[in-house]
């Protein structure tokens, strides 16, 4: 290695403006003044479909129509919250595939019996035999109604 | 072990989980533009409905065999399957979508547990969260895998949906079951090669000589042998990204003037290059082909197709649309009634590290341009910004006379359940 003692440093300053290059530009922000005493404390902002939908792949929606629920809140036009994965127990509320139509009904099992039981008194409850086609297809988590 | 869970019949599967009165009946699928049967049912199979059967040949077939007809409804299907792929993932961390309604799972560190047993598991829980019956196949390979999977759609009394090749002795005794044309991935031309050897079962194809496949073949049916011996060559593939993108579609009507095609394949092209910044690539290579009405036996038949290479890899519209109207300007041939065309994007690379040109290289305005485009299409509907060279006052409307609801993605579509019908206390 050779050293050049005799060759001075010269330093390159570039001129911003100089040739229009513009000026120089920061695109991170500057921080200035008082950070705020919320940040410490941020949380993610409330969302109804983590509160409404607890297994996303097993959830479908359903539209209701009729009154043969009305009692148990499931009124004409609301929006029915359906989890598939879900097992069918005594007392919850069922979409059920009953003899060609879709049904929804709260179910009753009594021992070997099963029961649909409408939640409305002009409607009589529906015992499943071994004549019916019936498949449970899944049971309402939740009802979103229009006001 | 590797897992092959198969969606039985998948697309009329679908249409039975939201309609469950087709349960039983025979279902037919038709293609984009209703033109002929792309999936059937068990039933539909067994009244002898051939694949691929044109639609407006088979109308009084499906009339006198009260045969249920759908057009595709692809929303529904695309959501069915993430679904079935998301609860798949659940049981195993290496899965590979194999395709639209079937993927490998491969089990590792699963020593201790009963596989079999864990096969009953997966198609339960597919079954009861989605509706959508499967088929599972385990075995020590994938390509043993798929042919457990045959065996358990062939045999679901027996097997309950779920076959598991654990022993040589099952091995054999599925390899000498399988007939050599419905091995994974034998074609026609190999298949035929094959037989002339005296190679009719997958079972008769392990019993080659090594040398001989791979000097007769390829590494790939060399690879498929020795999986099918029980020695695990053909790896998971866990590329995401296609390798071909492609925007294909028959007319409602046939079509003579070059301007109309020209607009057909300039939209194509457009919806080509969505789907490829959708999944940040970009392309070099674009095929553009045509075909005349192969029904219109008295009109002259013609099919043409025409690659072009772009010089540096691309994701805009604009380029692609105008590569693709200057490769079906050089094919199109006066006179002819055309039926279908299409676009074919491949050479397909990561956007964000291609290799910088030399001379030549992308209009840098085309980048933010098209993120607009994808912004406002986004949110005001798909093709609210069109290019210039698209019609921009028609919407041209695939035929889809048979559509069933998009049950699951939109909200106008749902089911809905009658609670008035039973009977009124007197």
């Amino acid at each position: 290695m050779s050293k050049k003692t005799n060759q001075a440093l010269t330093f390159f300053i570039p001129k911003p403006g100089e040739h229009n290059t513009g000026v120089i530009y920061f695109d991170t922000g500057i921080s200035a003044g008082f950070p705020s005493p919320a940040d410490d404390f941020k949380q993610e902002r409330l969302s109804l479909d983590s509160e409404l939908i607890k297994n996303k792949e097993a959830t479908f929606f359903a539209r209701v129509s009729g009154q043969s629920m009305i009692d148990a809140g499931l009124n004409d036009n609301d929006l029915l919250v359906i989890d598939r994965s879900l097992t069918p127990e005594h007392n919850r509320i069922a979409v059920c595939f009953l003899d060609g139509e879709f049904t929804v009904k709260r179910l009753k099992v009594d021992g070997e019996e099963v029961w649909l039981q409408p939640e409305n008194k002009n409607y009589n409850p529906i015992k499943i035999t071994s004549e019916n086609d019936f498949v449970i297809w899944g049971i309402v988590t939740n009802v979103i109604k229009k006001v | 072990m590797f897992a092959l869970v198969d969606c039985n019949n998948f697309y009329a599967s679908c249409e039975r989980v939201f309609n469950p009165n087709l349960q039983g009946l025979p279902v037919a699928i038709l293609s984009n533009n209703d033109g002929c049967v792309i999936a059937r049912s068990d039933e539909a199979k067994a009244l002898g409905l051939p694949m691929g059967a044109p639609a407006f040949k088979y109308k009084s077939f499906f009339k006198a065999n009260k045969v249920q007809v759908f057009s595709s409804n692809y929303p529904l299907y695309g959501d069915m399957s993430s679904r079935v792929m998301k609860i798949l993932s659940q049981f195993t961390p290496d899965i590979e979508v194999y395709s639209i309604d079937e993927a490998f799972l491969q089990f590792k560190g699963f020593d201790n547990y009963k596989l079999d047993a864990y096969g009953h598991e997966i198609r339960n829980r597919v079954l009861k969260w989605t509706g959508i019956p499967t088929c599972v196949g385990i075995g020590p390979t994938k390509a043993l895998s798929k042919v457990a999977n045959k065996i358990a759609r062939k045999f679901p009394k027996e097997t309950g949906g779920v076959y598991i090749i654990d022993t040589e002795e099952k091995r054999i005794k599925a390899l000498k079951w399988t007939s050599i044309d419905k091995v994974w991935g034998i074609g026609r031309a190999l298949e035929k090669r094959l037989i002339q050897n005296q190679c009719k079962t997958a079972y008769d194809f392990v019993q080659l000589p090594d040398l001989w496949v791979r000097k007769t073949f390829s590494i790939t049916e060399w690879k498929l042998k020795k999986d099918l011996e029980g020695i695990s060559k053909i790896e998971m593939d866990q590329v995401k990204n296609k390798q071909a993108i492609a925007t294909t579609r028959s007319f409602e009507t046939t079509l003579t003037d070059l301007g109309d095609l020209k607009e057909r394949v300039s939209t194509f092209a457009s919806s080509c290059a969505e789907k490829l910044r959708r999944q940040n690539s970009s392309c070099h290579m674009l095929i553009v082909f045509l075909r005349s009405d192969r029904f219109k036996t008295n009109s002259p038949q013609y099919r043409a197709s025409r690659m072009v290479s772009i010089p540096f890899p691309t994701d805009s519209s604009l380029l692609l649309s105008t590569s693709a109207i200057r490769a079906i300007s050089s094919i199109y041939k006066k006179g002819v009634h055309y039926k279908k065309a299409g676009v074919i994007l491949t050479g397909i690379v990561p956007t964000y590290n291609h290799q910088l040109q030399m001379f030549s290289h992308e209009d840098a305005r085309h980048k933010p341009l098209m993120h607009a485009i994808d912004c406002v299409n986004k949110k005001y509907g798909a093709s609210k910004v069109k290019l210039a060279n698209q019609d921009l006052t028609r919407t041209w409307k695939m035929r889809q006379e048979h559509l069933s609801p998009r049950y699951t993605t939109n909200l106008k579509d749902i089911i809905t359940i009658q609670c008035q019908k039973k009977p009124i206390k007197p």
